[in-house]
């Protein structure tokens, strides 16, 4: 692997971080633009997601009809997304169109018109958003699960609150996009086949007059709740299991991403095994890492009949609680196989990479690359995990269940 | 970028799309077997069957089949439709060898019954999960009824009851019909030394027994019928409509791929500006699927409860307006450019290309290089396009909705 990663801080706080993969006919973009549901005042959720909703209904000289078509014919494809922290926009398109869609982008994140006259067309958008959620209890209970875990507001789901989102106005969106769109704080990575100073040149021209806009605090809360159960009218229980773990950007976090691979990376992990292959207890379980830039936590879901969802639920417990004994050498070597092959396959596709640029700058203040990720990874060994483990083992579960009955914690 | 061929002496073929600067390989075996295979008695065989592969062999145990998988490093993963079973992997060049051969030894499964009566339970909970869904189940209900008594009706996944009745024997049976040399591929692609490819598939494949198989091709009338599932739990209503494509075979295919980026993409198309962009709907999506002998334009539409039926009218008024004026010179341009870039995203990881090399092999027979493909959606012309809609009457369809909704109006 040769990767070579470049960096630079404009004047006005903005950072862009790329790395060219001359191999590729494609470039993909990704910006971190530091509007999320933790910023969105307590009876305000969703207005995250409710602005980005509107910055995408026309920008600059567009209308949102042109804004739309002008992608299309530039191929590019996108996909934005509102987390805890931040807003992002994404897209992969062949890489002589990158120049132009980002002029586009510069529109979106600058001069968007937040049109009134589109404010309940995207509000229906919004409130139907919601509604399918209901619809998809596999989803709907890790919401729910997130926002029991992490104190508030950090689990916040972005897609907001029914009562919020029907009360919104056009100048609080407005406002939050004043406040919240702006270049300190955002991160945008690209990765492709780009060449470093013309990319570094073109984003200064696009973005260089961006003007800072002020900090705000966050107030956080404690969370509570230990077990919780939601009545749902189905025919499988739902079932959510968070526990605390170290952030992305602690020393031990490969240990723990270890050990979370160790339950859930492959069909040869513990989670798959002891509760799918060998019991057939449910068709999907699995545990899966998440960071927030100050905490971390697991979180697992299994899902399962009404009738053996008691079992599930205490077979997968049992699973995070023997994590503490340890884990064996060779369920590590598999992990590690299966995360050295995935950073070469990183290497084929520039969108995965340029999402991981950013989020890398976001948690560390720069960008691992992958020969770096790949000596941390060989580092590990059953021994460090197991002493990570020791010390950290699974405990203060957070756990939800959505179904027709609720379950016993044993 | 070379491709090359070689079928074995019992009929195995394989095919590789050979790609030097690659920096992994992807393969898969292609069994040209699915639902439309089965009959009421097996309903769900094929899906379960795929389930069952993974149980290990007369030398693994399933545990060995996942952990030697898992040592590779491998992406690996199978997927049953209505017409073929797929078992893949993506791996470093330097482990497609070992990927190989423990596929061709998982092909030969034990079919154990205790493990069989272990995976049905898995199997019903999938079936649940799905039945909670309710767009899924809605799936299968509208092609069960736009098929009619075709074979291509059949659920993929089959039902609770068809499953738990299913005895291990019946699955032994379908599979030595069905898993016979003649009717697998093994396709690779990217970095593949292909004389090493052909000697790992002559060692371990070349003593399979070829029996004959076939596929009952009885032609498919499509149905119309405007069907309403009631679902008192469900919170938003959803809609689907199934009228008829082109077929796998046939050349105004990619015309139709065409069309149904113009009327129905995800974004920018007229579905798109007149359904979601002012928020009537959460989603409305037209798009091409093909198979042997038949194919279908699917319509799939999530909205607010209260406005199914509105929208419902303005589906068919957006249709009928194309049907009448035909599609515009720009919106094929733009659906083309979207097609392009589509292909080129999608074709960069070896793991992206398997699919349509191995598709295009099963289907055609051909290899259609990306350059090809590509090409072939650049020539497309409006008049093929508007031939589409003249031939396949978008409104002669199947609609099917499930939600909360107890009845619902037809479009006029």
């Amino acid at each position: 692997m040769k990767d070579k990663i470049f960096f630079h801080q404009y004047p006005n706080g903005l950072v862009l971080v790329a790395e060219p993969m001359p191999w590729l006919q494609s470039a993909a973009f990704s910006f971190l633009v530091p509007s999320g549901s933790v910023y969105d005042p307590p009876d305000r959720g969703g207005l995250s997601g409710f602005t980005c909703e509107m910055a995408l209904r026309g920008a600059g000289a567009r209308d949102s009809r042109q804004f739309i078509l002008d992608l299309d014919n530039l191929g590019v494809e996108r996909s934005e997304s509102v987390a805890s922290a931040h807003t992002s926009f994404s897209g992969a398109t062949l890489a002589e169109n990158l120049p132009a869609a980002l002029a586009i982008y510069a529109d979106v994140l600058r001069t968007a018109h937040l049109p009134d006259d589109q404010l309940e067309a995207g509000r229906l958008g919004m409130l139907q958003e919601l509604q399918a959620v209901e619809d998809e209890p596999a989803q709907k209970v890790m919401l729910e699960l997130r926002r029991r875990h992490y104190p508030l507001p950090w689990g916040r789901p972005a897609q907001g609150e029914r009562l919020a989102i029907e009360s919104i106005a056009i100048e609080e969106i407005r406002a939050q996009y004043r406040l919240r769109y702006r270049p300190q704080d955002t991160i945008l990575g690209v990765a492709g086949c780009i060449e470093w100073e013309a990319l570094r040149d073109r984003v200064g021209e696009l973005f260089g007059e961006w003007t800072p806009g002020e900090n705000g605090d966050i107030a956080e809360q404690i969370a509570a709740a230990r077990y919780e159960h939601l009545p749902y009218e189905a025919n499988q229980t739902q079932i959510g299991i968070a526990y605390p773990s170290v952030p992305y950007n602690h020393p031990d976090y490969f240990q723990a991403w270890g050990a979370v691979g160790v339950l859930s990376g492959g069909m040869s992990a513990r989670l798959f095994t002891e509760v799918r292959e060998r019991r057939g207890l449910c068709y999907s379980v699995y545990a899966s890492y998440h960071s927030l830039k100050h905490r971390g936590g697991v979180f697992c879901y299994a899902g399962t009949g009404a009738e053996r969802a008691q079992e599930t639920l205490d077979v997968t417990l049992g699973e995070l609680l023997r994590l503490e004994q340890g884990i064996e050498e060779r369920e590590l070597d598999r992990l590690k196989a299966r995360i050295k092959s995935a950073l070469v396959m990183q290497q084929e596709s520039s969108g995965g990479r340029s999402s991981s640029l950013a989020f890398d700058w976001y948690h560390l203040g720069r960008a691992r690359s992958l020969e770096e990720v790949e000596r941390l990874i060989d580092a590990l060994s059953s021994a460090t995990i197991n002493a990570y483990l020791a010390k950290n083992p699974p405990q203060d579960f957070t756990v939800v269940t959505l179904g027709p009955k609720t379950l016993e914690m044993h | 970028m070379k491709f090359l061929q070689h079928t074995l002496s019992n009929g195995l073929e394989i095919v590789a799309e050979c790609n030097g600067d690659a920096h992994s390989a992807a393969v898969g075996f292609f069994v040209r077997t699915g639902s439309r295979d089965e009959t009421d008695a097996v309903s769900g065989v094929s899906h379960f069957l795929e389930h069952m592969l993974f149980k290990g062999t007369p030398t693994r145990s399933a545990d060995d089949v996942n952990r030697e998988f898992d040592e590779m490093g491998a992406h690996y993963n199978a997927f049953t439709n209505e017409e073929n079973t797929v078992y893949y992997a993506a791996v470093l060049p330097e482990y497609l060898g070992r990927a190989v051969e423990l596929w061709a030894d998982v092909l030969r499964p034990s079919l154990r019954e205790d493990d069989f009566n272990t995976e049905k339970k898995v199997i019903i909970e999938e079936i649940k999960m799905y039945e909670d869904q309710p767009p899924f189940c809605a799936d299968e209900k509208c092609r069960a009824a736009f098929f009619g008594p075709h074979p291509l009706g059949r659920s993929v996944l089959g039902s609770e009851t068809s499953i738990a009745a299913l005895p291990v024997e019946a699955m032994r049976g379908y599979f030595d019909r069905r898993y016979s040399p003649g009717n697998i591929l093994l396709a690779a692609v990217g970095k593949i030394d292909f004389d090493a490819l052909v000697q790992t598939a002559e060692n371990r494949c070349g003593q399979w027994t070829p029996v004959s198989t076939n596929r009952a091709f009885t032609s498919s009338t499509p149905q119309e019928n405007f069907l309403v599932e009631h679902k008192e739990s469900a919170f938003q209503q959803y809609v689907l409509q199934l009228a008829p494509g082109p077929a796998a075979e046939d050349d105004d295919r990619h015309a139709a791929k065409l069309l149904a980026v113009i009327l129905g993409d995800d974004s920018g198309s007229r579905l798109y500006w007149e359904l979601v962009d002012p928020g009537l709907a959460e989603q409305a999506t037209l798009s091409h699927g093909e198979y042997q002998g038949a194919g279908m334009m699917a319509t799939y539409m999530s909205c607010d409860p209260e406005r199914a039926e509105e929208n419902l009218q303005i589906i068919r008024d957006i249709y009928r307006r194309a049907q009448t004026e035909g599609v515009a010179e720009n919106e094929l341009a733009q659906a083309k450019s979207k097609v392009r870039s589509h292909l080129v995203l999608g074709s960069e990881r070896p793991r992206g290309r398997l699919f349509p090399v191995g598709g295009d092999w099963v289907y055609r027979r051909q290899y259609r290089p990306i350059e090809l493909e590509l090409r072939t959606f650049a020539e497309v012309g409006l008049a093929e396009v508007n031939a589409v809609l003249q031939k396949y009457p978008l409104e002669k369809c199947t609609t099917l909705t499930i939600g909360p909704l107890a009845a619902v109006k037809e479009p006029k």
